[in-house]
């Protein structure tokens, strides 16, 4: 520690740190520079769409939020990150047994693509299931005409969309959790006599809810805020097909800035209650390991 | 195949089936969820063949989307990979009042929409925002500008640089730093000699993630770029006009080159890592 650092930060310095190792330009210089550049580069961004939203009161945002278009759209965006969560937690709770348990050709190539989803911008993926289910192509015209379904400009598109880019959350939060089960009980069951099914779910299952948990509720508050895929396969229909994050930008162009705002500190509220039980579920299942 | 490796008890016939239809179950989802779109795009863009996509993305519109998209990239990771150490540094080795408050809001950029960051900055930015007296003072533009883009972007990617040191810096311990100190270093050798080297792997994958994310940010540029083209227009900018504007065959070929980009760089760096760890 500097003795600048020392005369600027003495009054505060904490006794009976000397044992650790020193640093570079000190431990408050660090901490100062440290603690700035989140100050600049979050805290003041969100203070500011806070201050904002809130202009007129908690009363006008509530307003600006039950507004019909923006109220369907914050609705829309709710459900089908709920759907997506669902069919999620299930296939990627699936895909993670049988990455551990089982052995088939094709395993290790199955482990990376799950990562795919990671390394795709988003827009691409949107601009990928377009290709793939949109109205004019070979798959999307036949779904049409047989079935009378769209996935594409309607909400299925969202939640395909938004299952492509959330799969690797959940598989890649059991996965490690299962590797490092005692299989003995397992089998203990099953000598016991309990089925397959049973075996899961009452001795499998328990210590997989916490990763499970925090897996799932990390894709949804992913899924909340997504736009890029969403905004190409949505279509974008107010009322119909139109996300809160589609929503923002509309009143963004249209400069109807309390409205945006007030849309936008939902979606942080959402955000941010999530990201706060997601950490400390997290820190939970760190603890409840052995 | 050893399938039976994993199983001790006599494996029933039920059984086998049973483990059948799960794998292909999961084969199923995979490949459609995943794989499908991801050939479909392929063939989409290779329609018209090689030449129509080597003529969609010899456009000068292309060449400066892209490489504003490298420029932006290349500065967002520079700035992390500083200040994310530090970040990280503090938050593990440091204590201080409301240090776990602040490592959950480290993750808040993972969760917040790309749109409304980049409505953020228009805010603080824009022309009735916070900083516009100061910003016309001294004759800087941020909003509709590079310097936007830049921020938007290095929101977006300030989790992924911190969250991957953190756990390597919490593993490391400050045994080695210490003994290092014991022996007269300084700490800026310590730094240098000791403490880095052991997080190489944590930079690097933190450098790729985020320059991955970087590539493929979309949301918050638009925003705060407004996406003039030839001005403030990224690739993936890029993509979403030649989209509008019905070019197909350009905007598959950018959406797949960018795609390429990404996953290059996050296959390449795994690859790297196996190798050196044998």
């Amino acid at each position: 520690m500097s003795a600048y650092e020392m005369s600027k930060s003495s009054s505060e310095a904490i006794p009976g740190r000397a044992n650790r190792a020193p640093l570079p330009w000190g431990r408050w210089g660090l901490r100062a520079v440290a603690l700035s550049y989140l100050l600049l580069m979050l805290i003041i961004p969100l203070a500011v769409i806070l201050q904002d939203g809130l202009r007129e009161g908690l009363s006008g945002l509530w307003q600006q939020v039950t507004m019909p278009i923006a109220w369907s759209a914050l609705k829309l965006t709710l459900w089908t990150s709920a759907v997506m969560t669902v069919i999620n937690t299930v296939m990627g709770t699936l895909a993670a047994y049988v990455l551990v348990r089982y052995d088939f050709p094709g395993k290790t190539l199955l482990n990376s693509v799950i990562d795919v989803p990671l390394a795709i911008p988003t827009l691409v993926t949107g601009v990928m299931l377009v290709v793939l289910f949109g109205p004019q192509q070979a798959l999307g015209a036949w779904l049409k005409e047989e079935w009378g379904f769209s996935i594409i400009f309607a909400p299925p598109g969202i939640i395909l969309a938004l299952l492509f880019i959330t799969f690797p959350f959940v598989v890649r939060a059991v996965q490690p959790v299962l590797m490092d089960l005692d299989r003995t009980q397992e089998d203990a069951a099953a000598t016991l006599g309990a089925q397959g099914w049973t075996i899961f779910r009452r001795v499998t299952l328990p210590p997989l809810i916490l990763p499970l948990a925090s897996g799932a509720l990390l894709s949804f508050a992913r899924a909340i805020g997504e736009f890029g895929a969403i905004v190409i396969v949505a279509g974008n229909i107010p009322l119909y097909s139109q996300t809160a994050a589609v929503y923002v930008l509309g009143e963004v162009e249209s400069e109807n800035r309390l409205g945006a705002s007030a849309v936008s500190i939902v979606m942080v509220a959402i955000a941010f209650s999530l990201i706060l039980v997601v950490g400390w579920l997290q820190r939970r299942s760190r603890r409840a390991k052995p | 195949m050893a399938h039976s490796r994993t199983v001790t008890k006599p494996v029933s016939p039920a059984t086998v089936w049973i483990r059948r239809c799960l794998i292909a179950i999961v084969l199923i989802y995979v490949g459609v969820l995943i794989l499908a779109p991801i050939a479909a795009l392929l063939r989409g863009a290779f329609v018209d063949g090689l030449g129509a996509i080597l003529e969609a993305l010899n456009q000068p519109d292309v060449f400066s989307a892209f490489w504003r998209t490298i420029e932006i990239c290349l500065i967002v990771v520079a700035v992390h990979a500083v200040f994310g150490t530090i970040v990280a540094w503090v938050l593990v080795r440091d204590k201080f009042p409301g240090r776990d408050l602040i490592n959950g809001l480290i993750d808040m950029p993972f969760a917040i929409s790309p749109v409304v960051v980049g409505y953020m900055l228009l805010l603080l930015f824009g022309r009735n925002g916070l900083f516009a007296p100061v910003l016309s003072a001294l004759d800087l533009q941020v909003a509709f500008a590079f310097p936007g883009m830049v921020l938007a972007t290095l929101f977006v990617t300030l989790p992924f640089m911190i969250r991957e040191l953190i756990p390597m810096l919490e593993a490391f311990g400050i045994q080695q730093e210490q003994a290092a100190a014991t022996m007269g270093a300084s700490s800026w050798q310590i730094f240098w000699r000791i403490t880095l080297p052991a997080l190489r792997w944590g930079l690097i994958y933190g450098i790729t993630l985020t320059f991955a994310r970087a590539l493929g940010e979309f949301g918050a540029v638009l925003v705060i770029g407004g996406g003039v083209q030839g001005r403030t227009e990224t690739a993936t900018l890029f993509i979403y006009r030649a989209l509008e504007e019905r070019q197909y065959v350009g905007a598959y070929s950018a959406a797949i080159v960018l795609g390429l980009l990404s996953l290059a760089l996050v296959i390449g760096t795994d690859l790297l890592r196996r190798r050196e760890q044998g």
